[in-house]
């Protein structure tokens, strides 16, 4: 299901003319696992060939020996925050697209939390002139719930959803009224049905808390948000769409309760879906003894039951799909004690390889596993085109070297700040060329 | 020992040779010149964020005890009215090559940061609620003269042990000296899991388990846990969780790390009966301190140049 209306914006660029030889293309949406010659000719992926049978002499095209690589679908992130308009200080629309494609990313949906927020058409249209000069890759936006993300007033949704924005979302705060999430999810029928994605947080049992409340906190002496700040908003929140039949998607997973939860509603057929990051599937509140303010996020970090409670859940489909929820933050923002740190952190470059190195490489879940859920699946959850590689499509797709080991990090990053909860860590899996729409967004090597 | 951040930054055998240096300052007390030249020509930083006259005067006068030079920076009158922060506050302060900087701030984590910055011996003087050392090591000090071992000694900490980086310290420094640890308060005021630390949980002061005490260990409760509606009133509080004469049994030792609020946590009358040793815990803070940066800067060369030191690497 495709959202007709939704607006995706960039720059563009010159369409590709490539020839990949003899390369391992996994397109999980066409059971495709092969080795394959993948002709790019202006843009469009022309043919996909039996390895090594493609003469590229009269062909005009640039050849990469794609020998021990491998070709994916191009992934998709429905939650990053660009910080545009009024935070560009962590991070703009150059510096936010180029991080995804660097990490293999080929379509974004920003996070409205921003100053001010998009909460109407004006600023709306705004962004897109903006990031019809400076998006690397094609991105979308979604428009908040609530007029300034307050929890009072419902925004204009049904212009908003005209004027092509992705999904509805207060993100960065709950809707913490039940009676204002109602009137939206009724409203939501003419406002393209586009999905309400819920930032799920109780601030009555949040309230000051800076980490998982747990053994760590009560070591550090910091103030802790339990689990069911998370899964009583989330028990709430699909009894409501339930009752108005309407779609909604849940953001940033963090414990097993809430996983439980969206398990019950989906099997009470509710239109819900769920996310769920790179950090929360890796690390847990033991990342946090340390202080280190990069692993301060909101959901925070929770326990190792919790933990494997995401994966199973990741697993079985009752999570739909990864979304990193990147989220810059300047240096001297995060150099101050941990209690008074911004929360979150960045994720479009390293989550691949982190995903692939902690998940794959173990045989926790396959990697035609971990594709479908950072390329399709992910598109899906607010009805983005999904990312295929198949004939007489555009080529939207990554090249990447899995024995490739590189430290997060150590050479900088895309992105403007550099709060990663995973730098310094060593992976595998780099990514050497991304194209988006038949364009080349990134070329390792060349800046 | 390079810093002092928390409890786990010491040892059993550190404790005992602190506490025995504690006891060898104790004699300059009494001299008429109360000085010793241990840390002539050392400089001593005091870094206060939070108010406090006591635990402040007490390191700078151990500080000038041992003849260092001793920089207080406060809170008012600075730049941090202007909007400085707090890292810019530190590097500021550290250009001033302080061989220790003792540090108190409302944020967990403070002095780690602020070792972090600098290249001086650091004192965690208390990072928010997190830990407070030096009471902890005053605190042994003074069980070690009125009790003796604590080697399989109970001592029970009454109060709001979630907010208390007292009790987050003394919970680990009482153990490591062999002593069983009783938590007791109201179900708001105990943290998570915190039994995982190796004491005993206790929402309500049984009278045969706390005559079975040998120490009772009195928490300040602020105002502030009613009005953040933890506590439904402090009368309830008093009522159930005084350290009162009547719940105290003869031969228990009775502490308090200051300042008391009499009728709320502790009745007056305790605080004035020879059972409390709150006294005795002020003036251990002197010596004790004393003893830490001695021990902390006694071993140290300060012929380093600041090149060598890296100070802004």
């Amino acid at each position: 299901m495709s959202n007709a209306k939704l607006h995706s914006v960039w720059r563009g660029g010159k369409a590709a003319n490539l020839l990949i030889r003899n390369v391992r293309v996994i397109d999980p949406s066409q059971k495709l696992d092969q080795l394959r010659d993948v002709l790019i000719r202006k843009g469009k992926i022309e043919e996909l060939a039996a390895p090594n049978t493609i003469d590229s002499t009269d062909l005009d095209v640039d050849v990469i020996e794609g020998e021990g690589l491998h070709l994916f679908p191009g992934f998709v992130d429905p939650h990053v925050h660009l910080r545009t308009p009024g935070q560009e200080h962590k991070e703009n629309i150059v510096t936010g697209t180029q991080a995804a494609a660097k990490g293999g990313y080929v379509s974004l949906v920003a996070m409205p939390n921003t100053s001010p927020a998009i909460d109407n058409a004006t600023v709306l249209a705004a962004l897109y002139e903006q990031s019809r000069k400076e998006a690397v890759i094609p991105l979308s936006f979604s428009a908040a719930v609530t007029v300034g993300q307050l929890g009072e007033q419902l925004t204009e949704m049904a212009e908003l959803a005209d004027r092509g924005v992705a999904c509805f979302t207060d993100d960065g705060r709950p809707i913490v009224h039940a009676g204002i999430l109602r009137k939206a999810l009724q409203y939501q029928r003419i406002a393209g049905g586009l999905v309400i994605a819920l930032h799920e947080e109780d601030p009555s049992l949040s309230a000051g808390g800076a980490m998982h409340e747990g053994i760590v906190s009560t070591e550090l002496g910091i103030a802790g948000i339990p689990g069911i700040s998370e899964s009583t908003m989330i028990l709430r929140d699909i009894a409501i769409a339930g009752n108005e039949q309407g779609r909604i998607h849940i953001q940033h997973l963090s414990s097993a309760d809430s996983v439980r939860a969206i398990a019950d509603g989906k099997a009470q057929k509710v239109h819900v879906t769920a996310e769920v990051s790179p950090h929360h599937l890796a690390l847990t509140e033991t990342a946090v003894k340390t202080m280190n303010t990069s692993m301060k996020m909101n959901p925070p970090l929770r326990t190792e039951t919790d933990r494997q409670a995401l994966i199973e859940g990741l697993k079985t489909n009752v999570i739909d799909c990864i979304a990193t929820d990147h989220a810059p933050h300047a240096a001297d923002e995060k150099a101050v004690p941990f209690e008074q740190a911004p929360m979150g952190t960045t994720g479009l470059e390293s989550a691949f390889a982190v995903l692939y190195t902690e998940f794959v490489k173990p045989g926790i879940f396959s990697l035609p596993f971990l594709v479908k859920k950072m390329s399709s699946s992910a598109a899906r959850v607010v009805d983005l085109p999904e990312p295929l590689c198949v004939p007489n499509h555009l080529a939207d797709c990554v090249l990447i070297d899995l024995k490739k080991e590189w430290t997060i990090g150590r050479c900088g990053y895309q992105s403007r700040s550099s709060n990663c909860c995973f730098d310094g860590r060593s992976v595998y899996g780099e990514a050497l060329l991304t194209i988006a729409r038949g364009v080349i967004v990134y070329q390792e090597g060349q800046q | 020992m390079e810093h002092l951040l928390k409890v786990a930054d010491l040892s059993r055998a550190l404790v005992e040779q602190i506490c025995d240096n504690a006891a060898r300052f104790e004699d300059i007390a009494k001299q008429e010149v109360k000085k010793v030249p241990a840390l002539r020509g050392r400089t001593v930083l005091t870094l206060f964020y939070e108010a406090s006259t006591r635990t402040r005067s007490s390191f700078e006068l151990a500080a000038k005890r041992l003849s260092a030079d001793v920089v207080s920076f406060a809170m008012s009158g600075s730049s941090v009215e202007k909007g400085e922060s707090f890292k810019d506050t530190v590097l500021t302060l550290v250009a001033h090559d302080p061989d220790a900087i003792v540090v108190r701030a409302p944020y967990a984590g403070s002095a780690d940061l602020v070792k972090k910055w600098s290249q001086a011996a650091i004192v965690n003087a208390g990072d928010g609620k997190h830990e407070h050392p030096t009471q902890a090591l005053l605190d042994i000090y003074t069980l070690r003269q009125r009790v003796g071992s604590l080697e399989g000694r109970t001592i029970f900490i009454v109060g709001d042990i979630a907010h208390s980086r007292v009790a987050r310290s003394n919970i680990a420094a009482f153990q490591m000296m062999g002593a069983n640890v009783v938590v007791c308060g109201p179900p708001t005021l105990i943290p998570a899991e915190v039994e995982q630390l190796g004491c005993t949980v206790r929402y309500e002061l049984d009278p045969r388990e706390l005559a079975a005490a040998d120490v009772i260990y009195v928490l300040r409760l602020q105002r502030e846990r009613m009005d953040a509606k933890l506590i439904p009133t402090l009368r309830e509080y008093a009522r159930y969780y005084q350290i009162t004469s009547k719940r105290l049994s003869p031969g228990q030792l009775v502490m308090h790390p200051g300042p008391v609020n009499r009728g709320i946590e502790i009745a007056g009358d305790v605080v004035d009966s020879p059972q409390a040793a709150i006294a005795t815990q002020v003036r251990a803070g002197i010596v004790v301190r004393m003893a830490v940066l001695y021990e902390l800067l006694a071993g140290r060369s300060s012929l380093q140049t600041t090149e060598e030191k890296g100070v802004f690497a």
